[in-house]
């Protein structure tokens, strides 16, 4: 396609999507209309930038608009990863259990590596403090009670690098 | 409520709280909420510029799910001796792929966070990221997911 065609043809599908994750990386923009900002700065109808939005929530590319708090910055200075080695035929309904509690953010089912790392569920556990997080952990041990063979709690102590890449999943 | 959720007003609070729930698709997003919260859309836009400006908000926008984009994510660790660390630190950190590191106290003591655009790249960087340090690369990918938005009531 020659460059003049590309500039002739208005963007849209998946063209219009990456050029909108583009430009979204900082976040929405924070004026009264931020999707005719967006429109305006691609060519496009505010129409055309909002059905996108719309379409890649339905599909779950984006998984939600919305503010995002620093826990941290919160007061919340105890965040713990804690880490469980749960049968594997127990997992996904301790998981479950263990995602749906007010003070875990993010549980996931990962690999073990044995004989290293025996833990199978990971779930992130926020508190004001590290004594707050170790009082969650011992409640949700209890939660899981016999399915529990093993766990620990691994709290960060310095952060080596953050970058600006931001998504849901991490 | 924490010290810091105190130093909050009222509004700021119910800001945080209103707008982790959603911003929607529409003209007039923060027009819309600002009417909801009681506020105007002016003060809101100020609100979320000062919240975003002083670090209680790291976000405000959609959240991409790089893994329906056709890229991926995954969790790695490392044990390094203490008289490595911020050798290899400087060396994990040196790939761009490594979005996020941190120190843990624990023998696996350096838990990133590898980002890729292209799903099929990641092993080709974990093994960079072995070669590099000299060390076991320990690779934990999500194989289930319980998410749930994390609603901090401030």
């Amino acid at each position: 396609m020659s460059e003049a065609l590309a500039t002739a043809t208005p963007l849209d599908g998946e063209a219009l999507e990456q050029r909108l994750i583009e430009l979204t990386q900082q976040g929405l923009p924070l004026v009264p209309h931020p999707y005719h900002q967006l429109a305006g700065q691609l060519g496009v109808s505010s129409e055309a930038v909002m059905a996108a939005f719309r379409a890649m929530q339905a599909r779950g590319v984006v998984r939600r608009i919305a503010a995002v708090p620093n826990h941290y910055r919160l007061g919340f200075r105890g965040n713990g990863m804690s880490v469980w080695d749960i049968p594997d035929e127990a997992v996904r309904e301790a998981g479950r259990e263990v995602g749906a509690l007010d003070c875990v953010s993010h549980c996931y089912i990962r690999p073990r590596a044995l004989p290293d790392w025996p833990y199978n569920l990971f779930a992130m556990v926020h508190g004001r403090d590290r004594d707050a997080v170790h009082e969650q952990v011992a409640a949700i041990a209890q939660i899981l009670g016999g399915r529990v063979r093993s766990h620990d709690v691994l709290f960060s102590t310095e952060v080596l690098k953050k970058s600006g890449f931001r998504s849901a999943a991490t | 409520m924490t010290a810091a959720m105190q130093e909050l007003s009222a509004l700021d609070r119910s800001i945080i709280n209103r707008l982790q729930d959603g911003i929607p698709v529409c003209a007039a997003p923060y027009a819309e909420l600002a009417a909801e919260l009681g506020t105007d859309e002016t003060t809101l836009l100020q609100r979320l510029r000062a919240l975003k400006g002083a670090g209680y908000l790291s976000r405000i926008g959609p959240m991409y799910n790089v893994e329906r984009m056709g890229g991926a994510f995954t969790l790695a660790a490392l044990r390094v001796p203490e008289a490595r660390f911020d050798e290899v630190a400087g060396i994990v950190n040196a790939f761009p792929e490594v979005a996020h590191n941190y120190r843990r106290d624990h023998a696996f003591n350096m838990w990133f966070v590898v980002a890729v655009a292209d799903a099929e790249a990641m092993d080709s960087v974990l093994s960079r990221i072995k070669a590099a340090t000299g060390l076991e690369v320990y690779n934990f990918p999500k194989q289930e997911e319980f998410y749930l938005r994390l609603k901090f009531d401030v």
